[in-house]
């Protein structure tokens, strides 16, 4: 129910900055739309709607989160952008494996999406049981578990962890 | 002077265009033609979008327009990426000759 | 010869560039901000040569997955093209066809990889 809820009112957010200036007959329309999607497909939208909720999560999400994300975006632009232009693409790919301690969809999806945007990496598939990532990297430097997650996941996952895990913040 | 802020993000963007879709066109293999092109493709056109915003005047209907499709790029591109690689891999597209390893194609021998 | 390559395809995209800024640009667009339409149809024409670039990779894919990566970048150039002419005309909803394309986009590269996964000999 929570989520039904939760649903509607994003999908109203959504439906009024697309039809921008506020109008009678747009909110109206709006309103009656979002509930026949909330409806509909509401159950499937959060499975723990009370982590939206929680302060600490939504700082550290907006001040830590998104500032190293952009940055990272930025950096890795211009690494792919030197390996293309050099004319004898110093690359060196393969695919290998990254062990993480994340369990929950929404922590090891943004972990999946964060690595595929960062330099010289791109998730192939996801292991949810044994918790491993399969990420196909542009340079390899070496295979062992310690030297991909010094690499690829030290950036990301501790501060994930914190933002989405059950047991980091509330104890 | 916003404008030319705007325009020089917009040729920014551009750029990163332009280089993307040329390593769609030189890398060797599947798999870092779209690390290439998902990446640089990705942020381009979230300047070009960034851009939008500040040419057309900050919150009007265009900018906000113009936001919520920066977020939902962010939010899109990285996914199909991981499908498309993860069907060329289990369709059975091999990796480039000269790739150092494949721990994943190991670990589904190990499994079938 | 492989460097020789190289540098023969760099002067030629550099010089097609080179030629798009200089080039003096008829307007075809409506003009409604006069001032921005000479840089639009400049952004026009280089997303164009971009479009020209997948499109060699769409054509000479060797694997359907190729093919299948070259589509949906071309998708999201789309969404940069509309957002660049609802400068050039002032009117928002081009970035809703944008919106709009990018969504159908999205949806038919998923779909296309599932058949693509579904083909193999595994199961």
């Amino acid at each position: 129910m929570k989520s039904r809820g939760l649903m509607f009112i994003f999908s109203f957010v959504v439906w009024c900055i697309l039809t921008w200036v506020p109008d009678i007959q747009h909110l109206i329309a709006g309103a009656a739309v979002s509930m026949v999607v909330a409806l509909v497909m509401g159950s499937m939208f959060l499975t723990r709607p009370h982590m939206l909720f929680n302060p600490i999560r939504i700082f550290y999400f907006v001040f830590w989160y998104v500032p190293v994300f952009a940055w990272e975006l930025i950096k890795a632009n211009f690494d792919v952008a030197y390996r293309v232009i050099h004319p004898e693409m110093p690359i060196r790919p393969g695919i290998v494996r990254l062990r993480t301690r994340l369990r929950s969809d929404t922590g090891l999806t943004f972990l999946a999406n964060s690595i595929t945007l960062t330099p010289g990496t791109l998730t192939v598939d996801i292991n949810r049981d044994d918790g491993v990532l399969y990420i196909h990297w542009i340079n390899v430097v070496g295979t062992d578990p310690e030297t991909t997650y010094r690499e690829i996941g030290s950036r990301f996952e501790p501060m994930l962890r914190k933002i989405f895990e059950e047991d980091a913040v509330e104890q | 002077m916003i404008d030319t802020i705007g325009m020089i993000f917009i040729g920014l963007g551009l750029g990163f265009d332009v280089l993307g879709c040329l390593g769609l066109v030189r890398l060797p293999d599947v798999y870092n033609r779209l690390q290439a092109a998902t990446k640089c493709v990705t942020l381009g056109t979230c300047g070009i979008l960034f851009g939008t915003f500040l040419v057309s005047g900050g919150f009007t209907e265009t900018g906000f327009k113009a936001l919520i499709a920066i977020v939902f790029l962010v939010l899109a591109s990285p996914v199909a990426a991981h499908a498309v690689s993860r069907g060329a891999h289990r369709a059975g597209i091999k990796l480039w000759d000269r790739s150092v390893v494949d721990s994943y194609a190991e670990d589904k021998e190990g499994e079938a | 010869m492989k460097r020789l390559r190289w540098i023969a395809g760099a002067v030629v995209l550099l010089g097609l560039i080179i030629l798009i800024i200089v080039l003096p640009f008829r307007s075809i667009f409506f003009r409604q901000n006069p001032e921005h339409i000479g840089f639009v149809g400049r952004v026009v024409y280089i997303l164009i040569l971009s479009s020209l670039l997948v499109l060699f990779r769409v054509l000479r894919g060797p694997t359907a997955a190729d093919r299948i990566v070259a589509i949906d970048i071309f998708g999201i150039l789309i969404v940069g093209l509309c957002a660049v002419l609802s400068i050039a005309t002032g009117r928002s909803w081009y970035i809703d066809i944008g919106i709009a394309w990018g969504l159908q986009s999205f949806i038919g590269t998923l779909a296309l990889s599932k058949y693509l996964e579904g083909r193999s000999f595994d199961d």
